[in-house]
């Protein structure tokens, strides 16, 4: 009955002294919206992660030459990674159904009076597949291509435009790789920009093409493996190291060289550092919400003693103990709630500037929403308490003497 | 509160039997001692009164003698050190912080010598006030505001804040406010303390309507002229009721 009454009349007091309303939910502003973009950052990088390892293939192992690095300091001289390897892998590895090999070096590639230096790959036929790419113009070089050691070319999509040809003029040119002429005979989809690298911006050639004719090794820069279906992806890390240390003759409790690394360990490793980041974060966050409900406190102390003739007055006229308290009470929530409002346009504002502003991917999460306006209503109770109590245990006699 | 549930003939029934039946207030060697570190102020050394229903009541007294903390103890806003004390048949001396609050609420009425309106909120508002802390409806609630802003003659002021009013029509607001939930008792201290002396005699004259009405009417006064409008005095020496009558004794104030 009373509560509606009592809401109007905490209103009513805010709006009298609104400077002072607005500086005393500084506090829980701030720290609302620091949570709500906090999380908001977290879960955008959660997400971006996750979309970008989906990109790469979710069951696709890579296998890197060189010591672990955990392990110390990636050194050279271990055994290289080659084609042997691959072809082990392939033939005896039975939770495995592809095998990828990837020889790469960055390269001059000629096409008319365009020059550029983009990373050649000699791989196999099924690249594309393993990788989650399509072709979007003319077609992947074939295993008998790459068999008859063809001077094909695929390229990525930024390439057409790197040497200034629409993408679908540029099936049937010829470019040059290391001044030895290649036909272009396909183009492959777009994957965007992956930070430290552009996939985009890199020519398939056939392995053995790139093996014998370009770069006259039988060393890879990585072996990509996908993993069957039915198998978990540890069980095909366990028989992929096994082949890998037989092939490389390591003897037992020597140490690998070579990494074998899953998306789902790196993804994992992501979510670790997503969770520190945000925990440090949030005890920020926490932090500002526990000064905001001080300063409400405080603010809601010196409330009580100005208003110590109201209470008199109030209480003259018939109000109970638990009516003051309310009404106290209520002001301080109402003090917090409209601040944890406050904070989570805020919150969102700046989740929108981030996003735009430095391209962070971020997701405001109704989870973070609910938990930091509940606890704004938390810190309104809490801080609130006090000085509510004070006010409802004035005497009413003295209270009406205030001057 | 069990005895609520009994009416107030019932409550009466179980008086003493020396008390009136139509008594609103009685007092029983009421004290009333406040503890200054190693002092003891005795404001109040035994006060014995009854007053009935429909009696205009003058307290007369010097500075010091009593008359507010005798009040703050009738209005309830205050509990005797010893003696006892029935208003309208609820033996108030043992009753809860609560309790007083709800018969403040519903059975009294009070004017102050500073008015004590709420400085924010409307004439209409500071009105209904009362009504908020009985639970009545909005609608309810106005209506009766109205009803009471009427009755001191402000019907045209229901929106004005106590700043937009004068001193007359202020305590006139601060009477609706005391009329509104129709209590038993109006105790007004020093009501006209405040305001000159025409206002103070159109203050009276609403006084006596009021009273003319039925109202119960107990005013605090320390000035001859205004206590006159009352058919009884009581007059207040330390602490004690030096006369109670209807013919007015000269106070030295
Ligand atoms: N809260 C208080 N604490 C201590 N002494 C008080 C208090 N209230 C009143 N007194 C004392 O009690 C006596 C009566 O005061 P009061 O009832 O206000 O007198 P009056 O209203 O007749 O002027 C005075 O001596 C006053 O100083
Ligand atoms: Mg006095």
């Amino acid at each position: 009955m009373m509560i509606g009454e009592t809401i109007r009349v905490a209103f009513q007091s805010i709006r009298a002294n609104k400077l002072r309303a607005m500086l005393t939910m500084l506090g829980v502003i701030i720290g609302v919206a620091a949570v709500i973009t906090v999380v908001a950052m977290g879960t955008g990088a959660q997400r971006s992660v996750e979309a970008r390892i989906n990109s790469l293939g979710a069951n696709l192992i890579q296998i890197q030459a060189g010591q672990d690095r955990f392990a110390g300091v990636a050194r050279e001289g271990g055994a290289p990674l080659t084609t042997d390897d691959a072809d082990a892998l392939l033939r005896e590895v039975s939770s495995i159904t592809a095998v990828v090999p990837e020889m790469s070096r960055n390269q001059q590639v000629v096409s008319g009076n365009q020059n550029i230096n983009v990373s050649v790959v000699g791989t196999t036929a099924n690249y594309p597949d393993a990788r989650n790419y399509t072709i979007t113009h003319g077609a992947m070089f074939t295993d008998g291509d790459n068999g008859s050691r063809q001077r094909y070319a695929v390229v990525g999509s930024e390439v057409p435009k790197m040497l200034d040809v629409p993408p679908a003029a540029i099936i049937g040119r010829t470019i040059t790789i290391r001044a030895i002429p290649f036909e272009v005979i396909g183009v492959l989809s777009e994957k965007g920009s992956q930070g430290w690298q552009n996939p985009d911006e890199q020519i398939l050639i056939p392995l053995n093409t790139a093996r014998y004719r370009v770069m006259g090794t039988d060393r890879l820069r990585s072996i990509a493996v996908t993993v069957a279906e039915d198998v978990p992806q540890e069980q095909a890390m366990v028989d992929l190291e096994r082949i890998m240390r037989r092939e490389h003759k390591i003897r037992p409790g020597g140490v690998n060289d070579f990494q074998i690394r899953s998306p789902r360990e790196f993804l994992a490793t992501a979510e670790e550092t997503t969770k520190t980041f945000s925990a440090l974060l949030l005890s920020i966050a926490g932090v500002s919400l526990l000064v905001g409900g001080i300063g409400i406190m405080n603010i809601m102390l010196v409330s009580v003693t100005e208003r110590t003739k109201e209470i008199g007055i109030r209480k003259a006229l018939g109000a109970t103990k638990i009516v003051i308290m309310g009404q106290f009470l209520i002001e301080a929530l109402v003090l917090c709630l409209t601040g944890g409002a406050l904070g989570i346009v805020l919150g969102w504002v700046m989740s929108q500037v981030v996003s735009d502003k430095l391209g962070w991917t971020t997701e405001i999460s109704p989870t973070a929403v609910m938990v930091a306006f509940g606890f704004s209503a938390f810190v309104g109770l809490f801080f609130g308490l006090w000085p509510a109590r004070r006010a409802a245990g004035l005497d009413p006699i003295q209270a009406l003497r205030y001057e | 509160m069990a005895k609520d549930i009994k009416t107030t003939a019932e409550r009466m029934a179980m008086l003493p039997a020396d008390i009136p039946r139509d008594a609103v207030i009685v007092t029983r060697n009421l004290k009333r001692e406040y503890v200054m570190g190693s002092e003891v102020v005795r404001a109040l050394q035994g006060v014995d009164i009854t007053i009935r229903r429909n009696e205009l009541v003058a307290i007369m007294g010097p500075s010091g003698s009593g008359k507010s903390t005798l009040m703050n103890m009738i209005g309830c806003l205050d509990t005797p050190s010893e003696g006892e004390y029935w208003l309208n048949g609820h033996r108030v001396s043992e009753l809860d912080d609560d309790a007083l609050a709800r018969i403040r609420n519903k059975e009294i009425g009070f004017v102050f010598q500073t008015f004590n309106l709420l400085p924010r909120a409307t004439a209409l508002a500071n009105v209904e006030l009362p009504m908020v802390y009985a639970g009545a409806s909005g609608k309810e609630r106005r209506q009766k505001a109205e009803h009471a802003l009427e009755q001191v003659g402000l019907g045209n002021r229901m929106d004005h804040r106590p700043n937009e009013l004068s001193g007359g029509q202020r305590q006139r607001v601060a009477i609706a406010r005391a009329l509104v939930n129709n209590p038993s008792i109006i105790l007004a201290d020093e009501p006209t303390g405040n305001l000159d002396s025409a206002t103070s005699v159109e203050i009276m004259a609403l006084f006596e309507t009021l009273h003319d009405q039925g109202q119960t009417i107990i005013l605090v006064t320390h000035e001859p002229d205004i206590a006159a409008h009352a058919k009884r005095q009581i007059v207040l020496r330390d602490g004690k009721v030096e006369s109670d009558g209807s013919t007015l004794v000269e106070v030295s104030a």
